[in-house]
C-alpha cells in the first residue's frame, strides 16, 4: 500500500477502512540467508537496505521487545553531519544525504526537517576548534558556517548574551542539520522491510549462538533455535551481552543517557542548540515540547533511568543558557542505554567468527546515523566488504593505534 | 458574575475574597479556592482548548492529573504557560489567559480542525506531506509547528529565585490523605524523624473531597486534627505545597517545594519553588489513586467531569458545576457523587449506572455540556438536560512513583486497574489507595501498618473507625454505542477511533499505541487515559489487560519548573569563579579578563590611549622582550611530591625521566595517558633528594592529580610517594625578559646571579625579608625568565613590590594574550596542540619517550598508526606575504589542490600576531610537516574564504638556540 | 546514588568521579607486556548486566580510589573497598 495526500483524503472519506498493518507479525522459520539482530532503527535500516539496495532474501530481525522500541525510540531525534575527523565525517555525510531523501525512498513522512544546528562558542579555543572542525566538514562535502556573536543573537535575542557566565561569542552552524521524527524511522524502515519480504519478529530474545567451527549457524531464542547463514548484530546497549554469546569482549561499556521533554509551548527554538559551557542541547519538536538532554550519567548501566544529578547539571546549563525558561516545565525524562565505544565512535566490522558481523558503539549519537549503519552494515553483510564511508569502523582500530577520538580523551568511555 | 455557583460548605474562607482575572475578565473567589474551583463558582466552565482539534473544554479534575484546564498564569518573566488552574492556589490580583486559540477561547479559528478531524486521525502525517519534496520544510511544518504547542514562553527572564536543598529522614511519606496521616502519625508518635509531603497546599487528600466520617467526625476535621499534632512534633516535618517528583537510586528522592507560587510575588529573599533531595531509607508511597473516565461519544465538553471532581468541588470548595447534574458510573463509588450533590441541595436528575446497562451515549452542547443523551438496557434513548455529568469509570492507584525503578505495575481485576508491581524502588512501601486499597478504613489501617513495618516500630495505635466498603465495579472502558468520537486521552485528542486504527494497523503493543496515537504523552502524562486506551486495545486484538501490559511511569511525577531544577546556576553565577592573586591588582588597572575554565584570568592590560586589544598585546610583548614583564600563572596545577619513591614515582608517570633530575633542578615533563596520546605537560623541580615540585596546564590541574592518585594507590599501591595539590596554595608568577633578574634581585634574599642560580634551577628561597618562596628559572617565553611563588596570600603584595622595587626597569604586567604569543613565538605547545587526540611525535617531542622504563603511556605509544612517518607533526608557519592573514583552525592545501578532504593536508592549531618578527605566525600539525620545512602551502579558510600562501617553518621562530633564556 | 567509603561512610555519588572497570588494576608490566596485552586491558571490557566491580575516586573527598562493587542493572551497591586494598591483594606493589 503506497501512502499519498490523496490515499488519507480517500481513506478519510470512507472512514479509514482500508489501512493495512504497517506490519506483519512473522512468525520464525527454520533458517535464513540473513538474520539481523535487534529491531530498532540500525537492525531495520540494514535488513530494510539488504532487501532494497542489495537484492537479498530470507531476512529475519530478531527483536527482543518491541520494535522501535531501543534508543531510536528514547533520543533526542537530532540529525547531523557536524563532525571533525576523516574516519567519521564521510559516513555522517552520507548518512545525512540519506535522511534528505529517506521519506521518498521509504515513503514514510519521518518528518525530516532540516532546520538547521548551532554549536555555541564560548572561547576563542572554541573558535578556533570549531574552525578547524567547520574546514574539515567543507572538505568532506557538508555545509558548514561560522557564525559571530551578533549573528547568533538574531537568531535567539532572547539568549543569555548580557548576564552570562560564559558568554556567547558565536557558533559553528550546519543548516542541513535538524531534527527527525525517531519512532516513525524505525517505523518507515520497518514497513519497507515487511513490503519487501523481510520477516519482523519481535519479542524474540536471542540466548545463545550456535558456532561450529568458527562459523556462525544460526541463534538460540525464546522462540527456539533459528538457522542462518550470516547474523549481523546490531542491538546498541545490549552489544556486550549478545556478543558475549560469540565469546567475544568489547571495546565498549553500557552507560546511561537521560534525556527530556517539556510541556507543549508555542514555537520558540527553531532549530537545534548546543550550549557551549555546560552540557545542555535543545531543540523544539513540531509538538511543541522542548526536547533537551546533556551528558551521560556517567557510570556503567543497563537500568534505562538516570539520577538526579544529571537532571540538576542538565537544567542548569540550560537556564544558564536560557534565562526565559524558568517557568517551562520539565515534562517527561527517559534513560537510555549507550554503547560507549573507547573512542567515542562506532564499529561496523567482521568478527573472528565467520558469517558473524558486528554493528555498535554508537554512543550516544546513533539517531543520526541510522540510515548509512543500516545502509554500510547491508553493504558489509552482502559483500563481506566495509562500505566506503564506514572503512575506518574496524575492531582492530584500536590494536593498530588507528582510534577516531573526536573528543580527544582516550580510552575512557564515559568522557565520550 | 458573584459567584453565582457558589454553594454552602467547603475549606474556603469566606470572610476574605480574592480578585483576579481571566482573559481580562475580573471574578472574586475565596482564600482555599484553586483557580478552576473559583471561575467554576463564577459560573465559568470553559478553560481551554485541546491540542489537536482545538475542542473547547473546561476541567475534567479537581486535581493535578488535569488534562484540559491549562492557562497561562501571570505574565512579563513570570508568564507561566500551561499551568493546571485546578492546582493554581488563588491569590489576590491573579490574573490568567487561556492558551491554544486564537482569536478567542469563545471562537478559536483553529476549531476548524475539529470540523476535519476525520482527516486528522492518529498517524495521518506519517502517510503524506512527502511531495514535493522541497514542501515539508517551507510548507507543511511551518504550518504545523505554528499551530502546535500550548501556552507560550514570553522570552523575557524569569526573574524569581530558585533554591536548593537537602533533607534527612526515617521515613518520608508521600502524600497526606488518610494513608499518609495515619502513616506520619504512627511515626511521628514513636519518636522518628518523619518528613509528610503533599503536593496540596491542605493535607488531607480526600477526605477533604469528602463527607465521610473518621473516628466520629467528618474526615475532613480528623485531618485537620492529625495534621495539628503532627506539626506539634519536633520530629516531623510537614511539607505541603510539595510534589515528591521521583524515586532515585539508594533512597534519595527528589521534592519540588512551591514556596510562593499561592502569592502574588516571592516574600522578600524567598524562593519561587526549592528543589529538595529527600534522604531516606524508608519511604511510603500514599499517593492515593486517580478516578479515571469511561468513554463515550463527545465525552470531553465542558461540564462533564470525573464523578470524584464534581464531589471535591461541592464538598472542599462548595462550588456546583451547573444546577442540574448527571452521573454515570461502572462502580459505587461514583453513587457518593449523587449523594453528595443531593444533600447539597443540586438538582441530580439522573444517576446512570453502567451495572444496570444504563449508558451516556452522546452529549450536546458546544462550549458546555447543555444535554445528554442516555441509553438504558433496553435499548431506549432520551435526552437529558443537564449543565454537568459526573464520570467514574474507577479509581486508579497512584502507582507512579513506585514504578520509577521501571517496575511494572500488575492489574487487579478486583479494582479494575493496576496496582504496584514487584520490585520497586528498595525502602519504599506502597499503602492506602496507591496499593489498591481503596476503603478509608484500609487506607488509615496500611498506612499505619506501612509505618509500623517499615521502621520495625512494636506495637500499633488503635485505628479511628471509618467506612470500609468494598469496592464494587464492572469495567467499563467505552461505550460501544455511538459512532462519534470518543476521547480516552483528552488533552492530545486521542479517541477510541485511534486505538482502533492503531490496532487495524497493527500498532498493537502498548509502546506502539502510546507512540503511534500520543496517548499518554500530554502534559498529564496519561494519568486518567493510559489505562483506558490499553484496556480498549485489549478488548479489541482479543488479549487481557495483563498480556496486554502497561507502560511504566518515570519522573517527574508531575511536571516541573526548569528553573527550580537548576537553583541559582544561572546568569553569571552558573559556576563559581576563580579569582587569580593579581585579580584585584588587574582590576584597578582596568585589566581585560578571560574565562579560563572557572578562572578568571587576565587576558591583556590597556593602557591609557589603547583602542585596540592588538596594541595592549602588542605593547606587553615588547616591552617584556624589551626589558620585563610579570604573569600570574597560579592557574597552573601545582603538586608536591615526596616520598623515597618520588623519583621512581615520576619515571612512571612521565615519558621522560625525573630519577636522575639533579636536586635544585627542573626539567620540562611530558605525560602520556596510557592510550600513549599526549596527556599533560610542564615542569617538575627536584627540591630535595625525595621531594618534588610538578605543575600542570591549568586545564589538567584536576585531572592530573586525579591521575597521580590513581597511579599511586591503584598501580603501585607500595610506592613510598605522598601528593599534596598546591595549586590554591602558591601564588606564582612568571617574570620574564632581559631584567628579569634584575627585578627579582629587589625582591628575593638570596643571590640568584647565573652562577648561583643557572638555567633550570629550582630552589626554596626567601624574599622581601624571609618570607618563604620558591624560585624556578624556566622560560616558555623564550626569554630570560623565572617563575617565583609565594604563599597566596601574599600573591598580590608581592606583585605590588616587584613592581614597586623593580620601577626602574618599567616592568609590566602581561596577560594571557601576550602568554600566547610568546610562547607560540617560541614554539612551545599548549591548548591547541594538547588536544588529547596528539602523540609526542605529533609534537616533534618523541624522543622525551623513554623506552627504557615503564611509564604510562610507553607501550601504547608504540602502535603503528602513532608513528608512520607520514603522520602530523608540529610545524610553525608564516605568511609567505608579511600581510597575510592567518586563522587559527584553517587547513593545509598544497597550491593549486581543490579544497576536498583527499587533499587535507593537516591544520592551523594555534595563531597569533607576532610584534617581534612582524606578522601573522602560527603553529600547525601538518602531515609530514617535518619533512616540509621551507614548503610553500596555503592556509585556507573554506568558511571565511581566507586563502593565504605560507611557509612552511620550525616551530621556534624566537631565538631557536635559546641564547636569551639562558643569558 | 549513595556510596559507602570505607572511611567515611555513606557519601552521595556527586562527590565521586568515575573510570570505570576495576580490572584496570591488572595493569601490565611495560618492560614485559607488548602492544597486544596492554591492548586488550585497556580497551576491552566485560561489561556485565549484573555485578560490576568499578573504579570510583572520591575527588570531593578524601581523594580514596575504592572499588564498588554495583550491580549495573540495579544499581545496588553490595561492597565498597579501598582500591588500594584490592590492587595489594592481587600482588601490585611497587
Amino acid at each position: 500500500m503506497r501512502y499519498s495526500g490523496f490515499r488519507v483524503i480517500a481513506e478519510a472519506l470512507t472512514g479509514h477502512k482500508g489501512w493495512k498493518p504497517v506490519w506483519r507479525d512473522a512468525t520464525p522459520q527454520a533458517e535464513y540467508d540473513y538474520i539481523i539482530i535487534g529491531g530498532g532503527g540500525h537492525g531495520l535500516a540494514t535488513a530494510y537496505y539488504l532487501a532494497k539496495e542489495f537484492g537479498q532474501a530470507r531476512i529475519a530481525v530478531l527483536e527482543k521487545g518491541y520494535l522501535g522500541g531501543g534508543n531510536v525510540g528514547r533520543n533526542t531525534t537530532i540529525i547531523r553531519s557536524n563532525y571533525l575527523l576523516d574516519g567519521n565525517e564521510p559516513f555522517y555525510e552520507f548518512s545525512l544525504k540519506l535522511w534528505e531523501g529517506l521519506e521518498q525512498d521509504f515513503n514514510y513522512n519521518a518528518m525530516v526537517s532540516q532546520r538547521g544546528i548551532i554549536n555555541l562558542i564560548h572561547t576563542d579555543a572554541q573558535r578556533d576548534a570549531a574552525t578547524r572542525r567547520g574546514n574539515a566538514m567543507r572538505m568532506h562535502g557538508a555545509d558548514a558556517e561560522l557564525l559571530n556573536r551578533e549573528q547568533v543573537r538574531q537568531m535567539y535575542p532572547w539568549l543569555n548574551f548580557d548576564n552570562a557566565r560564559f558568554p556567547i561569542k558565536g557558533a559553528l552552524m550546519q543548516r542541513r542539520g535538524g531534527t527527525v521524527r525517531h519512532d516513525a524511522v524505525a517505523w518507515g524502515y520497518a514497513r519497507g522491510a515487511d513490503l519487501r519480504g523481510v520477516d519482523l519478529i519481535q519479542n524474540c530474545e536471542v540466548t545463545g549462538m550456535r558456532i561450529e567451527n568458527g562459523r556462525i549457524k544460526g541463534v538460540e531464542t525464546t522462540r527456539g533455535y533459528i538457522g542462518a547463514k550470516k547474523v549481523g548484530v546490531a542491538v546498541a546497549g545490549s552489544s556486550s551481552k549478545v556478543m558475549a554469546h560469540a565469546g567475544m569482549r568489547l571495546p565498549i561499556e553500557s552507560h546511561v543517557l537521560q534525556a527530556f521533554v517539556s510541556e507543549g509551548l508555542k514555537p520558540l527554538i527553531d532549530g537545534v542548540m548546543t550550549f557551549g559551557a555546560g552540557h545542555f542541547y535543545v531543540s523544539q519538536s513540531d509538538k511543541g515540547g522542548l526536547v533537551f538532554g546533556g551528558d551521560i550519567d556517567g557510570y556503567n548501566s543497563y537500568a534505562q533511568r538516570g539520577n538526579l544529578p544529571v537532571v540538576e547539571d542538565v537544567a542548569e546549563g540550560g537556564m544558564a543558557l536560557m534565562p526565559a525558561i524558568g517557568r517551562v516545565r520539565l515534562l517527561r525524562s527517559w534513560g537510555g542505554i549507550m554503547d560507549m565505544s573507547m573512542d567515542g565512535s562506532p564499529i561496523i566490522d567482521k568478527t573472528h567468527v565467520e558469517g558473524l558481523y558486528f554493528n555498535g558503539g554508537w554512543c550516544y549519537g546513533g539517531f543520526k546515523a541510522t540510515p548509512a549503519s543500516g545502509w554500510a552494515f547491508a553493504h558489509l553483510l552482502a559483500k563481506d566488504a566495509s562500505h566506503q564511508t564506514a572503512t575506518a569502523y574496524r575492531f582492530d582500530r584500536f590494536l593498530k593505534g588507528r582510534m577516531i577520538d573526536e573528543k580527544g580523551q582516550g580510552a575512557q568511555p564515559n568522557l565520550h | 458574575m458573584t459567584q453565582s455557583n457558589r454553594i454552602s460548605g467547603g475549606q474556603i474562607d469566606r470572610t476574605k475574597t480574592l480578585r483576579f482575572t481571566f482573559d481580562g475578565i475580573p471574578y472574586q473567589g475565596h482564600p482555599g479556592d484553586t483557580l478552576a474551583s473559583a471561575l467554576l463558582a463564577n459560573g465559568v466552565r470553559l478553560m481551554g482548548r485541546s491540542f489537536k482539534y482545538h475542542r473547547p473544554r473546561g476541567p475534567m479534575t479537581a486535581g493535578s492529573e488535569e488534562p484540559n484546564a491549562l492557562v497561562e498564569l501571570r505574565s512579563g518573566g513570570r508568564q507561566e504557560p500551561n499551568t493546571r488552574a485546578t492546582v493554581a492556589e488563588l491569590f489576590d490580583g491573579l490574573s490568567a489567559n487561556s492558551q491554544n486559540r486564537w482569536p478567542s477561547l469563545r471562537f478559536d479559528a483553529m476549531g476548524i480542525n475539529d470540523r476535519l478531524s476525520t482527516f486528522f486521525a492518529a498517524g495521518f502525517y506519517y502517510k503524506t506531506f512527502m511531495w514535493p519534496k522541497a514542501f515539508w520544510e517551507k510548507l507543511y511544518e511551518p504550518i504545523i509547528r505554528r499551530a502546535a504547542g500550548l501556552g507560550s514562553v514570553s522570552r523575557e527572564e524569569d526573574p524569581d529565585d530558585y533554591d536548593k536543598g537537602f533533607l534527612h529522614c526515617d521515613l518520608l511519606v508521600i502524600g497526606a490523605g488518610p494513608t499518609g496521616l495515619m502513616a506520619a502519625l504512627t511515626a511521628g508518635r514513636a519518636g522518628k524523624r518523619v518528613i509528610l509531603a503533599d503536593e496540596d497546599f491542605r493535607m488531607g487528600g480526600r477526605l477533604n473531597a469528602e463527607t465521610l466520617a473518621v473516628g466520629g467526625t467528618h474526615g475532613a476535621d480528623w485531618a485537620a486534627g492529625v495534621v495539628a499534632e503532627l506539626a506539634s512534633l519536633p520530629n516531623v516535618r510537614l511539607m505541603p505545597r510539595t510534589t515528591v517528583i521521583g524515586a532515585f537510586d539508594h533512597g534519595i528522592y527528589g521534592a519540588v517545594e512551591r514556596v510562593s507560587d499561592h502569592l502574588a510575588l516571592p516574600a522578600a529573599g524567598k524562593p519561587r519553588q526549592v528543589l529538595w533531595r529527600i534522604y531516606s531509607h524508608r519511604a511510603i508511597l500514599a499517593g492515593g489513586a486517580t478516578e479515571r473516565p469511561i468513554a463515550f461519544e463527545n465525552n470531553d465538553r465542558p461540564g462533564i467531569m470525573l464523578a470524584g471532581a464534581l464531589r471535591a468541588y461541592a464538598n472542599r470548595w462548595g462550588v456546583k458545576v451547573g444546577q442540574r447534574v448527571a452521573v454515570f458510573t461502572n462502580n459505587d463509588d461514583g453513587l457518593r457523587t449523587a449523594e453528595d450533590l443531593k444533600a447539597k441541595g443540586v438538582e441530580v436528575v439522573a444517576v446512570l449506572d453502567s451495572r444496570q446497562g444504563d449508558e451516556v451515549i452522546d452529549t450536546s452542547g458546544r462550549l458546555g455540556l447543555k444535554s445528554i443523551i442516555v441509553r438504558d438496557a433496553k435499548g431506549r434513548t432520551r435526552e437529558i438536560a443537564v449543565e454537568a455529568l459526573g464520570v467514574s469509570g474507577g479509581w486508579n492507584p497512584n502507582v507512579n512513583v513506585h514504578s520509577h525503578h521501571r517496575s511494572r505495575p500488575v492489574y487487579d481485576p478486583t479494582i479494575a486497574a493496576f496496582v504496584p508491581g514487584a520490585e520497586g524502588p528498595p525502602g519504599l512501601m506502597v499503602a492506602g489507595a496507591a496499593a489498591g486499597v481503596l476503603s478509608t478504613h484500609g487506607a488509615l489501617r496500611t498506612g499505619r501498618d506501612a509505618a509500623v513495618e517499615a521502621l520495625g516500630l512494636t506495637g500499633a495505635a488503635d485505628l479511628p473507625e471509618a467506612e470500609d466498603a468494598p469496592v464494587r465495579i464492572k469495567a467499563l472502558w467505552h461505550v460501544a454505542h455511538g459512532k462519534g468520537r470518543a476521547w480516552i486521552d483528552q488533552q492530545n485528542d486521542v479517541t477510541v477511533k485511534d486505538v482502533k486504527l492503531a490496532k487495524q494497523e497493527n500498532f498493537t503493543s502498548v509502546e506502539h499505541l502510546k507512540r503511534y496515537t500520543t496517548l499518554g504523552m500530554a502534559t498529564d502524562q496519561g494519568k486518567t487515559g493510559n489505562v483506558l486506551g490499553l484496556a480498549i486495545m485489549a478488548e479489541l486484538t482479543g488479549r487481557s489487560i495483563p498480556d496486554t501490559g502497561t507502560t511504566i511511569y518515570r519522573p517527574p511525577y508531575t511536571p516541573v519548573a526548569m528553573g527550580a531544577l537548576a537553583g541559582r546556576s544561572r546568569g553569571t553565577e552558573f559556576k563559581p569563579f576563580r579569582l587569580t592573586p593579581s585579580h584585584h591588582w588587574a582590576k584597578e588597572q582596568g585589566a581585560v579578563f578571560v574565562e579560563v575554565g572557572m578562572w578568571l584570568r587576565t587576558q591583556w592590560v590597556p593602557k591609557a590611549g589603547e583602542t585596540e586589544w592588538r596594541q595592549s598585546v602588542d605593547r606587553e610583548v615588547l616591552a617584556t622582550r624589551r626589558s620585563v614583564g610579570i604573569c600570574d600563572v597560579t592557574t597552573l596545577g601545582k603538586i608536591d611530591i615526596q616520598g623515597t619513591d618520588a623519583g621512581a614515582f615520576l619515571d612512571r608517570v612521565y615519558a621522560n625521566t625525573f630519577s636522575t633530575l639533579a636536586v635544585g633542578k627542573c626539567r620540562y615533563g611530558l605525560m602520556l595517558r596510557e592510550d600513549g596520546i599526549v596527556f599533560d605537560d610542564g615542569t617538575t623541580a627536584r627540591m630535595g633528594e625525595h621531594e618534588y615540585v610538578m605543575t600542570t596546564t591549568t586545564a589538567n590541574a584536576v585531572p592530573v592529580f586525579r591521575h597521580l592518585e590513581y597511579c599511586r594507590q591503584v598501580l603501585w599501591p607500595d610506592m613510598d610517594v605522598q601528593l599534596i595539590s598546591t595549586t590554591e596554595a602558591w601564588a606564582q608568577f612568571s617574570v620574564a625578559g632581559p631584567n628579569a633578574r634584575k627585578v627579582l634581585e629587589k625582591v628575593v634574599d638570596q643571590d640568584i646571579s647565573d652562577a648561583a642560580f643557572p638555567y633550570m634551577g629550582a630552589r626554596n628561597i626567601t624574599v622581601c625579608g624571609g618570607l618563604r618562596a620558591r624560585l624556578f628559572r624556566i622560560s616558555f617565553s623564550g626569554e630570560l625568565a623565572y617563575e617565583i611563588a609565594v604563599p597566596t596570600r601574599y600573591g598580590d603584595a608581592l606583585l605590588r613590590e616587584m613592581l614597586a622595587r623593580g620601577a626602574e626597569y618599567d616592568p609590566i604586567v602581561y596577560g594571557t594574550e601576550a602568554l600566547g604569543v610568546m610562547r607560540i613565538e617560541k614554539g612551545h605547545v599548549a591548548g591547541g596542540e594538547l588536544n588529547g587526540q596528539s602523540t609526542a611525535l605529533n609534537m616533534g617531542l618523541g624522543k622525551m619517550v623513554s623506552k627504557k622504563k615503564d611509564s604510562i603511556g610507553m607501550v601504547l605509544s608504540q602502535r603503528e598508526g602513532l608513528v608512520e612517518a607520514e603522520g602530523y607533526r608540529l610545524v610553525g608557519v608564516k605568511p609567505v606575504d608579511p600581510k597575510g592573514k592567518l586563522s587559527a583552525g584553517s587547513h593545509f592545501l598544497e597550491k593549486g589542490a581543490a579544497a576536498v578532504a583527499a587533499n587535507d593536508g593537516g591544520w592551523l592549531t594555534s595563531k597569533v600576531y607576532s610584534p617581534h618578527i612582524g606578522c601573522d605566525i602560527a603553529l600547525g600539525y601538518l602531515k609530514a610537516g617535518d619533512q616540509k620545512i621551507g614548503r610553500r602551502m596555503r592556509a585556507v579558510n573554506l568558511l571565511s574564504g581566507q586563502d593565504t600562501e605560507v611557509e612552511i617553518v620550525s616551530p621556534h621562530f624566537f631565538d631557536p638556540e635559546g641564547e636569551r633564556l639562558r643569558g | 546514588m549513595i556510596i559507602h567509603h570505607p572511611i567515611l561512610g555513606p557519601r552521595d555519588a556527586q562527590e565521586f568521579v568515575y573510570l570505570g572497570d576495576a580490572a584496570l588494576i591488572d595493569r601490565p608490566d611495560g618492560m614485559t607486556a607488548g602492544v597486544e596485552v596492554f591492548h586488550d586491558w585497556l580497551y576491552n571490557r566485560d561489561n556485565p548486566a549484573g555485578e560490576h566491580r568499578e573504579l570510583w575516586y572520591h575527588e570531593q573527598g578524601d581523594r580514596s580510589w575504592l572499588v564498588v562493587t554495583r550491580n549495573t542493572v540495579t544499581h545496588e551497591i553490595t561492597r565498597v573497598e579501598l582500591a588500594r586494598d584490592v590492587a595489594r591483594s592481587k600482588g601490585r606493589s611497587k
